[in-house]
């Protein structure tokens, strides 16, 4: 981040062991801008909703200070969880209210005066309000996830936690979701997503955040990280099975599949020259002959898997 | 203060009274006239008045002690146990509440609950037999604390309950005998000396005493005894619930 004047969020040193002697987080260090997507990645059990949970006040954490919007979430617990809303992972809802009981009650607990026109709004923009008189019991797994959106957006936070929103959700729900989420940004609300689903984060995360282990192991621009540790290869499709890589083309660390009629070159797209191109050139010389040619570039889910095997 | 989120749980407690009507209200009229016939018709009748009092007289005001203590506690046990159950409390944990707003809404409907159903019996009484209140005010204090301080005990007994069973065996195995060996139904005169200093441990009989003096007058310990002592276990209640809170016990991990 360049500026800290636009943070919203600041977490410095933040450590958690539970009593059991689990050190859930590990010296975490986070700065969160106002008005950005984050999306924090990371395997099972590697601290994600527990850090979240340390900054909605629902884990005491055992070192560290958590700043939302300048105040100290313990200090000043009513004003930064005033402006936090939090939809949990699991589904938990009261089963037996009905939807729009259930939000006026969310508004009221977290300090706002009752405001029908806004709850309306928000079960409108969720297409949940032809369902706000049912009981909640009543609805699928996907509607309760929007009504622990709804709830959560109840009191009109600037900042949201959504912890692994789209787990066990269909893909039409998801991309409904998704566009929820987009819509938020561009009133300007704050998001922190949690997932596994790393084609979550790359559609629409602008930064991500990878944790294994308690600990974060980087945060960086999507783009830039993709760029940055996103590889590409060039596969080419030979005429005539190879027996070996020429004592020529060493210098390009080609790999050679062991039926021979493969050969691929791993190439950085940062690189001022790829090589591809002198590539092309020397098989030519070395009279090697290639009857197709294809290049893949690698996904935030390659790049997440090598980071994660490298960190452990 | 957060006057709305105080609100939002009275009004969220109490709605969940009024999904179980029948329950609340059905049952415990149906249960009080049981009393009154068994105790007040049937064997009441050959039992001498009791200080001057008729029998079925004599044991409303236990009827509503032991109603009071019994659904106080299970209310507000239920009301906090079953969010950290179903995993609803989430909400409430990360929300912008002190302790005594939390305290003021669970405890508070808890004790409205109880409350309400103690002035139904009151009702239910008044068809069976004739209703004296000596000093009302007391009676109503009296009501007041008790359901208030028993409302902090079950809320104390849900947070620290994590399974259904921890759940009932305290109003089972404690709450229940203490009300029915306080003098709820009987007065203590009627014990051999040594029951008769034995039941002066038991805290409850100064509840029934208190609240029966209101009534009719008569009582087995000084009602100021009884008035304090109730005043001092609601305080150590709420000593205990903003103790749980401020270190998280079974709450906040």
């Amino acid at each position: 981040m360049d500026s800290s004047s636009d943070s919203i969020l600041t977490v410095s040193g933040l450590n958690k062991t539970y009593p059991g002697g689990l050190q859930a987080l590990k010296d975490v260090n986070l700065e969160i801008a106002k008005g950005e997507i984050i999306a924090l990645l990371g395997p099972n059990g590697a601290g994600k909703t527990t850090l979240i949970s340390a900054i909605c006040g629902i884990v005491k954490p055992t070192s560290g200070t958590v700043t939302v919007a300048g105040h100290d979430i313990q200090r000043d617990f009513r004003k930064t969880r005033s402006i936090i809303g939090l939809v949990p992972q699991e589904l938990t809802t009261d089963s037996f209210e009905s939807v729009l009981n259930t939000l006026a009650f969310s508004r009221g607990l977290f300090g706002r005066a009752p405001d029908p026109q806004h709850l309306e709004k928000v079960l409108k923009d969720l297409s949940l309000w032809d369902k706000k008189d049912n009981m909640i019991m009543t609805l699928s797994g996907g509607m309760k996830r929007r009504v622990l959106i709804a709830k959560a957006l109840a009191h009109e936070p600037t900042v949201l936690f959504l912890d692994e929103p789209t787990a066990g959700v269909d893909v039409s729900l998801r991309k409904d979701m998704w566009n929820i989420v987009r819509e938020l940004k561009e009133q300007g609300v704050t998001i922190i997503l949690t997932t596994h689903y790393i084609e979550e984060a790359e559609e629409i995360a602008d930064r991500v955040g990878v944790i294994n282990n308690g600990e974060i192991i980087l945060v960086e621009e999507k783009q830039h990280l993709m760029s940055k540790l996103g590889k590409k290869q060039l596969t080419l499709e030979l005429c005539d099975a190879l027996a070996t890589i020429p004592e020529a083309l060493q210098q390009y660390e080609l790999n050679l599949a062991a039926d021979g009629l493969q050969l691929t070159y791993t190439f950085n797209t940062q690189g001022e020259r790829t090589g591809i191109t002198a590539l092309l050139d020397d098989l030519k010389l070395a009279g090697i002959e290639f009857r197709d040619l294809n290049t893949t570039q690698s996904s935030l889910e390659d790049i997440f898997v090598t980071l994660v095997q490298q960190s452990s | 203060m957060n006057y709305y989120a105080v609100l939002a749980i009275y009004k969220f407690e109490m709605a969940r009274t009024k999904r179980t009507l029948v329950q609340s209200i059905v049952a415990p009229v149906i249960t009080t006239s049981l009393y009154f016939i068994v105790f007040g018709a049937a064997i009441g009748s050959r039992i001498a008045e009791v200080e001057g009092v008729s029998y079925g007289a004599f044991i409303v005001p236990g009827l509503i002690m032991l109603n009071l203590l019994t659904h106080s506690i299970s209310n507000a046990s239920f009301g906090i146990y079953f969010p950290k159950f179903v995993g609803t409390v989430y909400e409430m944990l990360s929300a912008p509440v002190s302790t005594i707003e939390v305290v003021l809404g669970y405890v508070g409907a808890a004790a409205t609950k109880s409350i309400m159903l103690g002035i139904i019996i009151l009702i239910t009484a008044s068809f069976f037999i004739e209703l004296r209140i000596a000093h009302p005010l007391i009676m109503m204090l009296f009501v007041l604390l008790t359901a208030g301080s028993f409302s902090l005990l079950g809320f104390i007994l849900g947070i620290w309950a994590d399974n259904f069973e921890k759940l009932s065996v305290v109003p089972m195995l404690l709450i229940t005998p203490l009300v029915f060996l306080g003098g709820s139904f009987y007065s203590t005169d009627m014990l051999p000396p040594l029951w008769q200093s034995i039941s002066l441990f038991n805290p409850v009989l100064y509840l029934v005493s208190g609240l029966r003096w209101s009534f009719y007058e008569i009582a087995e310990v000084n009602v100021l005894v009884s008035l304090f002592g109730v005043l001092a276990f609601m305080l150590s209640c709420l000593g205990v619930v903003l103790y749980m809170f401020h270190t998280g016990y079974k709450l906040r991990s």
